[in-house]
Protein backbone atom coordinates (compact mmCIF):
# COMPACT_ATOMS: atom_id res chain seq x y z
CA UNK A 1 0.00 0.00 0.00
CA UNK A 2 1.62 3.62 -1.28
CA UNK A 3 0.57 5.42 2.06
CA UNK A 4 1.61 2.63 4.28
CA UNK A 5 5.18 2.40 3.28
CA UNK A 6 5.95 5.74 3.11
CA UNK A 7 4.16 6.11 6.74
CA UNK A 8 6.33 3.54 7.59
CA UNK A 9 9.53 5.12 5.93
CA UNK A 10 9.40 8.02 8.47
CA UNK A 11 11.84 7.79 10.72
CA UNK A 12 10.45 6.54 14.10
CA UNK A 13 10.47 10.18 16.24
CA UNK A 14 9.77 12.27 13.25
CA UNK A 15 6.44 10.37 12.04
CA UNK A 16 3.91 12.21 13.32
CA UNK A 17 1.58 10.19 15.52
CA UNK A 18 -2.14 9.54 14.64
CA UNK A 19 -3.58 11.75 17.66
CA UNK A 20 -1.58 14.46 15.84
CA UNK A 21 -2.37 13.90 12.79
CA UNK A 22 -6.14 13.84 14.38
CA UNK A 23 -5.83 16.97 15.69
CA UNK A 24 -4.51 18.82 12.70
CA UNK A 25 -7.06 17.21 10.47
CA UNK A 26 -9.85 18.54 12.63
CA UNK A 27 -8.42 22.00 13.36
CA UNK A 28 -8.29 23.08 9.51
CA UNK A 29 -11.59 20.97 9.08
CA UNK A 30 -13.08 22.89 11.59
CA UNK A 31 -11.62 26.34 10.47
CA UNK A 32 -12.38 25.26 6.71
CA UNK A 33 -16.04 24.52 8.01
CA UNK A 34 -16.36 28.01 9.15
CA UNK A 35 -15.06 30.02 6.14
CA UNK A 36 -17.95 27.78 4.29
CA UNK A 37 -20.89 27.93 6.78
CA UNK A 38 -19.93 32.30 6.05
CA UNK A 39 -20.65 31.61 2.66
CA UNK A 40 -24.10 29.03 2.93
CA UNK A 41 -24.98 31.53 5.14
CA UNK A 42 -24.85 34.39 2.72
CA UNK A 43 -26.00 32.12 -0.56
CA UNK A 44 -29.03 30.83 1.57
CA UNK A 45 -29.93 34.38 2.48
CA UNK A 46 -29.49 35.74 -0.69
CA UNK A 47 -31.98 32.34 -1.68
CA UNK A 48 -34.49 33.14 0.32
CA UNK A 49 -34.42 36.74 -0.25
CA UNK A 50 -34.77 35.87 -4.42
CA UNK A 51 -31.47 37.06 -5.01
CA UNK A 52 -28.15 36.17 -5.70
CA UNK A 53 -25.89 36.24 -2.59
CA UNK A 54 -22.13 36.96 -3.35
CA UNK A 55 -21.65 36.32 -6.96
CA UNK A 56 -18.27 38.30 -8.19
CA UNK A 57 -15.51 36.68 -6.22
CA UNK A 58 -14.49 33.21 -7.97
CA UNK A 59 -17.25 31.23 -9.62
CA UNK A 60 -20.53 31.95 -8.32
CA UNK A 61 -18.94 33.71 -5.33
CA UNK A 62 -17.56 30.56 -4.08
CA UNK A 63 -14.22 32.71 -3.32
CA UNK A 64 -15.77 34.81 -0.39
CA UNK A 65 -14.88 33.13 2.29
CA UNK A 66 -10.84 33.82 1.48
CA UNK A 67 -11.73 37.87 0.17
CA UNK A 68 -13.50 38.26 3.57
CA UNK A 69 -10.72 36.91 5.51
CA UNK A 70 -8.18 38.58 3.59
CA UNK A 71 -10.11 42.31 4.29
CA UNK A 72 -9.91 41.78 7.74
CA UNK A 73 -6.22 40.57 7.93
CA UNK A 74 -5.07 43.93 6.16
CA UNK A 75 -7.46 46.46 8.24
CA UNK A 76 -6.40 48.21 10.81
CA UNK A 77 -6.68 47.03 14.89
CA UNK A 78 -8.10 49.97 16.86
CA UNK A 79 -8.53 49.74 20.64
CA UNK A 80 -10.93 52.35 22.66
CA UNK A 81 -8.90 54.62 24.65
CA UNK A 82 -10.55 53.76 27.74
CA UNK A 83 -10.51 50.03 27.31
CA UNK A 84 -8.72 47.58 29.79
CA UNK A 85 -5.92 46.90 27.68
CA UNK A 86 -5.47 43.06 28.79
CA UNK A 87 -8.70 41.84 28.33
CA UNK A 88 -9.37 43.45 25.57
CA UNK A 89 -6.72 41.42 23.95
CA UNK A 90 -7.93 38.32 25.77
CA UNK A 91 -11.54 38.50 25.25
CA UNK A 92 -11.53 37.11 21.40
CA UNK A 93 -8.17 34.37 22.21
CA UNK A 94 -11.00 32.83 25.02
CA UNK A 95 -13.91 32.78 22.46
CA UNK A 96 -12.00 31.49 20.25
CA UNK A 97 -9.72 28.83 22.16
CA UNK A 98 -13.06 27.29 23.83
CA UNK A 99 -14.72 26.69 20.88
CA UNK A 100 -12.08 24.44 19.10
CA UNK A 101 -11.45 23.13 22.06
CA UNK A 102 -14.93 22.04 22.29
CA UNK A 103 -14.64 19.67 19.28
CA UNK A 104 -12.07 17.64 21.44
CA UNK A 105 -13.97 15.01 22.51
CA UNK A 106 -16.87 14.80 19.76
CA UNK A 107 -16.33 11.27 18.19
CA UNK A 108 -17.63 11.42 14.27
CA UNK A 109 -16.62 8.21 12.95
CA UNK A 110 -16.73 4.11 13.51
CA UNK A 111 -13.20 2.27 13.94
CA UNK A 112 -11.66 2.18 10.51
CA UNK A 113 -8.44 1.67 9.02
CA UNK A 114 -9.01 4.19 5.82
CA UNK A 115 -9.00 1.10 3.68
CA UNK A 116 -6.41 -0.45 4.69
CA UNK A 117 -4.23 2.26 4.87
CA UNK A 118 -3.54 2.35 8.40
CA UNK A 119 -2.20 -0.86 10.21
CA UNK A 120 -4.16 -0.63 13.30
CA UNK A 121 -7.59 0.44 13.28
CA UNK A 122 -8.16 3.93 14.45
CA UNK A 123 -11.23 5.72 16.45
CA UNK A 124 -12.70 9.16 14.00
CA UNK A 125 -12.30 11.76 16.94
CA UNK A 126 -9.24 13.23 18.61
CA UNK A 127 -10.03 11.81 22.11
CA UNK A 128 -12.21 9.82 23.61
CA UNK A 129 -12.56 10.63 27.25
CA UNK A 130 -15.58 8.63 29.43
CA UNK A 131 -16.86 12.14 30.84
CA UNK A 132 -17.00 13.35 26.66
CA UNK A 133 -20.31 14.92 27.35
CA UNK A 134 -19.64 16.88 30.17
CA UNK A 135 -16.07 18.02 28.45
CA UNK A 136 -18.23 19.33 25.94
CA UNK A 137 -20.67 20.93 27.90
CA UNK A 138 -17.74 22.50 30.26
CA UNK A 139 -16.08 24.00 27.15
CA UNK A 140 -18.80 25.82 25.37
CA UNK A 141 -19.85 27.05 28.44
CA UNK A 142 -16.13 28.95 28.90
CA UNK A 143 -16.81 30.32 26.14
CA UNK A 144 -19.01 33.03 27.02
CA UNK A 145 -16.51 34.82 29.20
CA UNK A 146 -14.97 35.92 25.63
CA UNK A 147 -18.02 37.69 24.88
CA UNK A 148 -18.58 38.96 28.88
CA UNK A 149 -14.95 39.87 29.16
CA UNK A 150 -15.37 41.84 25.49
CA UNK A 151 -18.34 43.40 25.97
CA UNK A 152 -16.97 44.86 29.59
CA UNK A 153 -13.61 45.71 28.66
CA UNK A 154 -14.64 47.76 25.71
CA UNK A 155 -15.81 50.62 27.67
CA UNK A 156 -18.85 51.16 25.71
CA UNK A 157 -22.56 51.48 26.91
CA UNK A 158 -23.46 49.05 23.87
CA UNK A 159 -20.85 46.36 24.55
CA UNK A 160 -21.27 46.25 28.16
CA UNK A 161 -25.06 46.06 27.24
CA UNK A 162 -24.40 43.00 24.93
CA UNK A 163 -22.13 41.24 27.36
CA UNK A 164 -24.70 41.16 30.11
CA UNK A 165 -27.20 39.99 27.87
CA UNK A 166 -24.88 37.26 26.77
CA UNK A 167 -24.14 36.35 30.81
CA UNK A 168 -28.18 36.36 31.51
CA UNK A 169 -28.39 34.46 28.57
CA UNK A 170 -26.22 31.43 29.39
CA UNK A 171 -27.59 31.39 32.68
CA UNK A 172 -31.02 30.57 31.45
CA UNK A 173 -30.16 28.49 28.82
CA UNK A 174 -27.79 26.41 30.16
CA UNK A 175 -30.06 24.64 32.37
CA UNK A 176 -32.22 23.29 30.02
CA UNK A 177 -28.94 22.37 27.90
CA UNK A 178 -27.85 20.37 30.70
CA UNK A 179 -30.91 18.88 31.41
CA UNK A 180 -31.96 17.80 28.13
CA UNK A 181 -28.21 16.27 27.77
CA UNK A 182 -28.81 14.53 31.18
CA UNK A 183 -32.07 12.91 30.19
CA UNK A 184 -30.04 11.33 26.73
CA UNK A 185 -26.84 10.23 29.10
CA UNK A 186 -29.59 8.53 31.68
CA UNK A 187 -30.95 6.33 28.40
CA UNK A 188 -27.20 5.17 26.79
CA UNK A 189 -26.53 4.69 30.80
CA UNK A 190 -22.71 6.28 29.97
CA UNK A 191 -21.47 10.09 29.38
CA UNK A 192 -19.21 8.87 26.88
CA UNK A 193 -20.14 10.24 23.29
CA UNK A 194 -18.95 7.66 21.57
CA UNK A 195 -21.01 4.94 24.27
CA UNK A 196 -24.16 7.20 23.61
CA UNK A 197 -23.92 6.80 19.72
CA UNK A 198 -23.18 3.06 19.83
CA UNK A 199 -26.14 2.36 21.87
CA UNK A 200 -28.09 3.91 18.90
CA UNK A 201 -26.96 1.43 16.40
CA UNK A 202 -29.67 -1.24 14.52
CA UNK A 203 -33.07 -0.95 14.09
CA UNK A 204 -36.81 -1.41 15.60
CA UNK A 205 -38.72 -2.92 13.83
CA UNK A 206 -35.93 -3.92 10.90
CA UNK A 207 -36.43 -0.06 9.62
CA UNK A 208 -36.96 2.29 12.47
CA UNK A 209 -33.36 3.28 13.38
CA UNK A 210 -32.89 3.30 17.63
CA UNK A 211 -31.74 6.89 16.91
CA UNK A 212 -32.71 8.85 20.90
CA UNK A 213 -34.68 11.32 18.23
CA UNK A 214 -37.70 9.15 18.34
CA UNK A 215 -37.31 8.51 22.48
CA UNK A 216 -36.30 11.76 23.35
CA UNK A 217 -38.21 13.73 20.86
CA UNK A 218 -39.16 16.90 23.25
CA UNK A 219 -35.61 16.39 24.62
CA UNK A 220 -34.24 17.08 20.93
CA UNK A 221 -36.47 20.17 20.55
CA UNK A 222 -35.43 21.64 23.73
CA UNK A 223 -31.99 20.62 23.17
CA UNK A 224 -31.82 22.66 19.69
CA UNK A 225 -33.17 25.70 20.79
CA UNK A 226 -31.48 25.72 23.69
CA UNK A 227 -28.21 25.19 21.51
CA UNK A 228 -29.24 27.95 19.46
CA UNK A 229 -29.65 30.53 22.32
CA UNK A 230 -26.11 29.28 23.69
CA UNK A 231 -24.42 29.82 19.91
CA UNK A 232 -26.26 33.17 20.47
CA UNK A 233 -27.75 33.31 17.14
CA UNK A 234 -31.14 34.44 16.00
CA UNK A 235 -33.64 34.23 16.96
CA UNK A 236 -31.53 34.60 20.75
CA UNK A 237 -28.81 36.58 18.82
CA UNK A 238 -29.45 39.29 22.02
CA UNK A 239 -25.84 40.18 22.64
CA UNK A 240 -25.30 41.92 19.32
CA UNK A 241 -28.55 42.90 18.41
CA UNK A 242 -27.67 45.26 15.71
CA UNK A 243 -31.17 47.45 16.00
CA UNK A 244 -30.61 48.00 19.22
CA UNK A 245 -26.84 47.76 20.59
CA UNK A 246 -25.31 48.53 17.01
CA UNK A 247 -22.71 45.58 16.95
CA UNK A 248 -23.82 44.29 20.84
CA UNK A 249 -20.13 42.72 22.59
CA UNK A 250 -17.56 43.18 19.45
CA UNK A 251 -19.07 47.35 18.62
CA UNK A 252 -15.63 48.12 19.24
CA UNK A 253 -13.42 45.08 18.02
CA UNK A 254 -11.82 45.33 14.64
CA UNK A 255 -9.42 43.35 12.10
CA UNK A 256 -8.53 39.72 13.15
CA UNK A 257 -9.87 40.54 16.89
CA UNK A 258 -13.20 40.69 15.23
CA UNK A 259 -12.89 38.66 12.81
CA UNK A 260 -12.13 35.79 15.79
CA UNK A 261 -15.83 36.23 17.09
CA UNK A 262 -17.61 35.00 14.57
CA UNK A 263 -15.07 32.55 13.86
CA UNK A 264 -16.01 31.34 17.03
CA UNK A 265 -19.60 31.12 16.71
CA UNK A 266 -19.58 29.33 13.91
CA UNK A 267 -17.46 26.47 14.92
CA UNK A 268 -19.59 26.22 18.11
CA UNK A 269 -22.33 26.01 15.38
CA UNK A 270 -20.77 22.86 14.13
CA UNK A 271 -19.56 21.42 17.34
CA UNK A 272 -23.42 21.89 18.80
CA UNK A 273 -24.51 20.31 15.68
CA UNK A 274 -22.06 17.44 15.58
CA UNK A 275 -23.15 16.86 19.45
CA UNK A 276 -27.16 16.58 18.22
CA UNK A 277 -25.82 14.39 16.10
CA UNK A 278 -24.13 12.29 18.15
CA UNK A 279 -26.96 12.32 20.80
CA UNK A 280 -30.08 12.12 18.92
CA UNK A 281 -29.52 10.94 15.15
CA UNK A 282 -27.05 8.06 15.71
CA UNK A 283 -23.81 10.02 14.68
CA UNK A 284 -22.51 7.72 12.08
CA UNK A 285 -25.14 5.22 11.86
CA UNK A 286 -26.96 5.18 9.49
CA UNK A 287 -28.39 2.67 6.67
CA UNK A 288 -26.79 1.87 2.65
CA UNK A 289 -23.34 2.79 3.86
CA UNK A 290 -20.97 0.19 5.68
CA UNK A 291 -19.31 1.77 8.81
CA UNK A 292 -16.05 2.44 7.61
CA UNK A 293 -18.19 5.29 5.41
CA UNK A 294 -20.15 6.29 8.47
CA UNK A 295 -18.63 9.63 8.76
CA UNK A 296 -20.39 10.39 5.20
CA UNK A 297 -23.62 9.80 7.49
CA UNK A 298 -21.87 11.82 10.21
CA UNK A 299 -21.09 14.65 8.17
CA UNK A 300 -24.73 14.92 5.96
CA UNK A 301 -26.74 15.17 9.78
CA UNK A 302 -24.49 17.62 10.97
CA UNK A 303 -24.85 19.60 7.13
CA UNK A 304 -28.61 19.29 7.46
CA UNK A 305 -28.82 20.83 11.24
CA UNK A 306 -26.33 23.55 10.40
CA UNK A 307 -29.00 24.17 7.76
CA UNK A 308 -31.93 24.45 9.82
CA UNK A 309 -29.79 26.90 11.87
CA UNK A 310 -28.79 29.51 9.06
CA UNK A 311 -32.68 28.50 7.92
CA UNK A 312 -33.92 30.18 11.56
CA UNK A 313 -31.64 32.61 11.30
CA UNK A 314 -33.56 34.08 8.40
CA UNK A 315 -37.12 33.58 8.95
CA UNK A 316 -37.72 34.02 12.22
CA UNK A 317 -37.74 37.03 13.71
CA UNK A 318 -35.44 38.30 17.13
CA UNK A 319 -37.68 37.75 20.39
CA UNK A 320 -38.13 40.79 22.90
CA UNK A 321 -35.79 40.38 25.92
CA UNK A 322 -38.37 39.73 28.49
CA UNK A 323 -39.85 36.98 26.40
CA UNK A 324 -36.20 35.44 26.29
CA UNK A 325 -36.25 35.46 29.54
CA UNK A 326 -40.04 34.70 30.24
CA UNK A 327 -39.18 31.24 27.34
CA UNK A 328 -36.29 30.03 28.98
CA UNK A 329 -37.47 29.90 32.83
CA UNK A 330 -41.20 29.70 32.44
CA UNK A 331 -41.28 27.24 29.34
CA UNK A 332 -38.14 25.28 28.18
CA UNK A 333 -36.55 25.04 31.32
CA UNK A 334 -39.81 23.16 33.25
CA UNK A 335 -40.16 20.92 30.31
CA UNK A 336 -36.49 19.86 30.20
CA UNK A 337 -37.18 18.82 33.66
CA UNK A 338 -40.54 16.68 33.08
CA UNK A 339 -38.79 15.56 30.48
CA UNK A 340 -35.98 14.42 32.58
CA UNK A 341 -38.23 12.65 35.18
CA UNK A 342 -40.53 10.93 33.01
CA UNK A 343 -37.79 9.61 31.33
CA UNK A 344 -36.14 8.24 34.57
CA UNK A 345 -39.70 7.14 35.48
CA UNK A 346 -40.07 5.28 32.14
CA UNK A 347 -36.41 3.81 32.27
CA UNK A 348 -37.26 2.35 35.82
CA UNK A 349 -40.31 0.94 34.60
CA UNK A 350 -39.01 -1.15 31.76
CA UNK A 351 -35.98 -1.92 33.50
CA UNK A 352 -37.34 -3.07 36.43
CA UNK B 1 7.52 11.95 38.61
CA UNK B 2 5.54 14.18 35.99
CA UNK B 3 2.53 13.23 38.40
CA UNK B 4 4.54 15.28 41.23
CA UNK B 5 5.59 17.93 39.00
CA UNK B 6 2.25 18.53 37.84
CA UNK B 7 0.64 18.31 40.83
CA UNK B 8 2.99 21.30 42.14
CA UNK B 9 2.45 23.42 39.26
CA UNK B 10 -1.29 23.13 39.48
CA UNK B 11 -1.48 23.90 43.15
CA UNK B 12 1.31 26.87 42.77
CA UNK B 13 -1.49 28.17 40.36
CA UNK B 14 -4.32 26.99 42.69
CA UNK B 15 -2.80 29.34 45.61
CA UNK B 16 -1.05 32.21 43.68
CA UNK B 17 -4.10 32.75 41.82
CA UNK B 18 -6.17 32.72 44.96
CA UNK B 19 -4.19 34.80 46.84
CA UNK B 20 -4.03 37.38 44.03
CA UNK B 21 -7.82 37.32 44.16
CA UNK B 22 -8.05 39.41 47.59
CA UNK B 23 -5.31 41.21 46.18
CA UNK B 24 -7.19 43.11 43.21
CA UNK B 25 -9.01 46.46 43.62
CA UNK B 26 -11.17 45.37 40.17
CA UNK B 27 -13.51 42.91 40.90
CA UNK B 28 -13.12 42.20 37.18
CA UNK B 29 -9.60 40.83 37.73
CA UNK B 30 -10.58 39.00 40.89
CA UNK B 31 -12.79 37.24 38.97
CA UNK B 32 -10.80 35.91 36.53
CA UNK B 33 -8.12 34.74 38.61
CA UNK B 34 -10.86 33.01 40.85
CA UNK B 35 -11.92 31.13 37.29
CA UNK B 36 -8.24 30.42 36.72
CA UNK B 37 -7.72 28.90 40.61
CA UNK B 38 -10.85 26.61 39.70
CA UNK B 39 -9.23 25.39 36.53
CA UNK B 40 -6.60 24.83 38.31
CA UNK B 41 -8.11 22.92 40.69
CA UNK B 42 -9.88 20.89 38.33
CA UNK B 43 -6.36 19.98 36.86
CA UNK B 44 -5.59 18.63 40.54
CA UNK B 45 -8.55 16.44 40.35
CA UNK B 46 -7.59 15.03 36.59
CA UNK B 47 -4.59 14.09 38.08
CA UNK B 48 -6.30 12.27 41.00
CA UNK B 49 -8.38 9.68 38.40
CA UNK B 50 -11.40 12.19 39.10
CA UNK B 51 -12.44 13.50 35.95
CA UNK B 52 -16.04 13.34 36.89
CA UNK B 53 -15.45 15.87 39.95
CA UNK B 54 -13.06 17.99 37.12
CA UNK B 55 -15.83 18.49 34.87
CA UNK B 56 -18.28 18.89 37.77
CA UNK B 57 -16.12 21.66 39.24
CA UNK B 58 -15.25 23.46 35.88
CA UNK B 59 -19.16 23.54 35.03
CA UNK B 60 -20.66 24.24 38.58
CA UNK B 61 -18.33 26.88 39.90
CA UNK B 62 -16.58 28.39 36.76
CA UNK B 63 -18.95 28.12 33.91
CA UNK B 64 -22.22 28.81 36.08
CA UNK B 65 -21.15 30.56 39.65
CA UNK B 66 -18.55 32.84 38.17
CA UNK B 67 -21.03 33.86 35.24
CA UNK B 68 -23.11 34.96 37.82
CA UNK B 69 -20.63 36.82 39.56
CA UNK B 70 -19.24 38.31 36.84
CA UNK B 71 -23.18 39.50 35.37
CA UNK B 72 -23.36 41.29 39.21
CA UNK B 73 -19.96 43.12 38.64
CA UNK B 74 -20.98 44.19 35.24
CA UNK B 75 -24.74 45.36 36.61
CA UNK B 76 -23.20 46.98 39.75
CA UNK B 77 -20.34 48.18 36.95
CA UNK B 78 -18.14 49.12 40.25
CA UNK B 79 -14.83 50.04 38.85
CA UNK B 80 -13.44 50.42 42.35
CA UNK B 81 -13.63 48.58 45.54
CA UNK B 82 -15.35 51.41 47.41
CA UNK B 83 -17.33 50.65 50.87
CA UNK B 84 -20.36 52.73 51.01
CA UNK B 85 -21.63 54.84 53.68
CA UNK B 86 -24.55 52.28 54.68
CA UNK B 87 -22.23 49.56 54.53
CA UNK B 88 -19.82 51.01 56.92
CA UNK B 89 -23.19 51.67 59.71
CA UNK B 90 -24.62 47.97 59.26
CA UNK B 91 -26.56 46.73 61.74
CA UNK B 92 -23.61 43.82 61.50
CA UNK B 93 -21.14 46.22 62.42
CA UNK B 94 -21.95 46.60 65.74
CA UNK B 95 -19.40 45.54 68.19
CA UNK B 96 -21.42 42.61 69.96
CA UNK B 97 -21.71 41.11 65.87
CA UNK B 98 -18.14 41.82 64.97
CA UNK B 99 -17.08 40.17 68.36
CA UNK B 100 -18.85 37.36 67.63
CA UNK B 101 -17.52 36.93 63.75
CA UNK B 102 -13.55 37.61 65.30
CA UNK B 103 -14.56 34.04 67.85
CA UNK B 104 -15.38 32.78 64.59
CA UNK B 105 -12.44 33.22 63.04
CA UNK B 106 -10.26 32.10 66.11
CA UNK B 107 -12.01 28.98 65.91
CA UNK B 108 -12.09 28.56 62.03
CA UNK B 109 -8.25 29.27 62.66
CA UNK B 110 -7.79 26.47 65.28
CA UNK B 111 -9.71 23.95 63.25
CA UNK B 112 -7.44 24.62 60.36
CA UNK B 113 -4.56 24.07 62.59
CA UNK B 114 -5.70 20.76 63.92
CA UNK B 115 -6.56 19.67 60.83
CA UNK B 116 -2.77 20.06 59.47
CA UNK B 117 -1.14 18.60 62.46
CA UNK B 118 -3.63 15.60 62.04
CA UNK B 119 -2.65 15.30 58.02
CA UNK B 120 1.05 15.39 58.59
CA UNK B 121 0.72 11.79 61.11
CA UNK B 122 -1.61 10.71 58.20
CA UNK B 123 1.39 10.79 55.76
CA UNK B 124 3.11 8.46 57.72
CA UNK B 125 0.74 5.70 57.24
CA UNK B 126 -0.22 4.22 53.73
CA UNK B 127 -3.45 4.76 53.50
CA UNK B 128 -5.48 1.55 52.89
CA UNK B 129 -7.97 0.89 50.58
CA UNK B 130 -6.42 3.41 47.30
CA UNK B 131 -7.85 1.57 44.59
CA UNK B 132 -11.83 2.82 46.44
CA UNK B 133 -11.00 6.07 44.68
CA UNK B 134 -10.52 4.79 41.05
CA UNK B 135 -13.77 2.93 42.22
CA UNK B 136 -15.24 6.07 43.08
CA UNK B 137 -14.79 8.08 40.00
CA UNK B 138 -16.99 6.25 38.46
CA UNK B 139 -20.32 8.41 38.02
CA UNK B 140 -22.90 5.62 38.83
CA UNK B 141 -20.64 4.71 42.31
CA UNK B 142 -20.54 8.61 43.18
CA UNK B 143 -24.15 8.98 42.76
CA UNK B 144 -24.52 5.91 45.04
CA UNK B 145 -22.10 6.96 48.15
CA UNK B 146 -23.72 10.50 48.11
CA UNK B 147 -27.34 9.59 47.84
CA UNK B 148 -27.03 6.68 50.75
CA UNK B 149 -23.60 6.94 52.77
CA UNK B 150 -23.27 10.55 52.40
CA UNK B 151 -26.68 11.71 52.20
CA UNK B 152 -27.06 13.59 55.51
CA UNK B 153 -24.18 15.80 54.71
CA UNK B 154 -25.49 16.28 51.01
CA UNK B 155 -28.74 17.58 52.28
CA UNK B 156 -26.82 19.64 55.62
CA UNK B 157 -25.25 21.41 52.94
CA UNK B 158 -28.54 22.09 50.80
CA UNK B 159 -29.92 23.66 53.49
CA UNK B 160 -26.52 25.46 54.42
CA UNK B 161 -26.89 26.87 50.91
CA UNK B 162 -30.30 27.79 51.48
CA UNK B 163 -28.87 29.78 54.52
CA UNK B 164 -26.71 31.44 52.86
CA UNK B 165 -29.04 32.72 50.29
CA UNK B 166 -31.30 33.98 52.66
CA UNK B 167 -28.53 35.33 54.49
CA UNK B 168 -27.45 37.13 51.25
CA UNK B 169 -30.68 38.57 51.03
CA UNK B 170 -30.81 39.99 54.24
CA UNK B 171 -27.30 41.81 54.58
CA UNK B 172 -27.54 42.78 50.61
CA UNK B 173 -31.18 44.72 51.51
CA UNK B 174 -30.84 48.34 52.80
CA UNK B 175 -32.65 49.74 55.79
CA UNK B 176 -34.67 51.61 54.28
CA UNK B 177 -35.89 49.29 51.71
CA UNK B 178 -39.09 48.08 54.02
Amino acid sequence: MGLATLWASFDPYLRPSVIGLMIFVVFNALIIASAILVLAERKIMGFMQQRYGPYLVGPHGMLQPIADILKLLFKEELRPKGADRWLFTLAPVISVVAAFAAFATVPFGAETTFFGLLDEPIKLGVSDVNVGVLVVFAVTSMGVYGIVLAGWSSNSKYSLMGGLRASAQMISYELAYATALASVVMLAGSLSLREVVDAQSGYWLGFIPRWYLFLQPLGFIIYVIAGVAETNRAPFDFPEAEQELVAGYNTEYSSVRFALFPQAEYINMVTMSAVATDLYLGGWHGPFLPPAYGWIWFLLKVGLILFAYIWVRWTVPRYRYDQLMQFGWKWLFPAAVLNLIATAALILYFNA
Amino acid sequence: MPDTILFYLLAGVAIIASALVIGQRNPMYSIMLLIASFGALSGLYITLDAPFVAMAQIIVYAGAIMVLFLFVVMLLNAPQEDAAEWDRAHPMRRPGFARFGALLAGLLIAELAWALMRASSLVETPVAGRGDAAALSSVRALGGVLFTYYVFAFEATSVLILVAMVGAVVLARREDDR
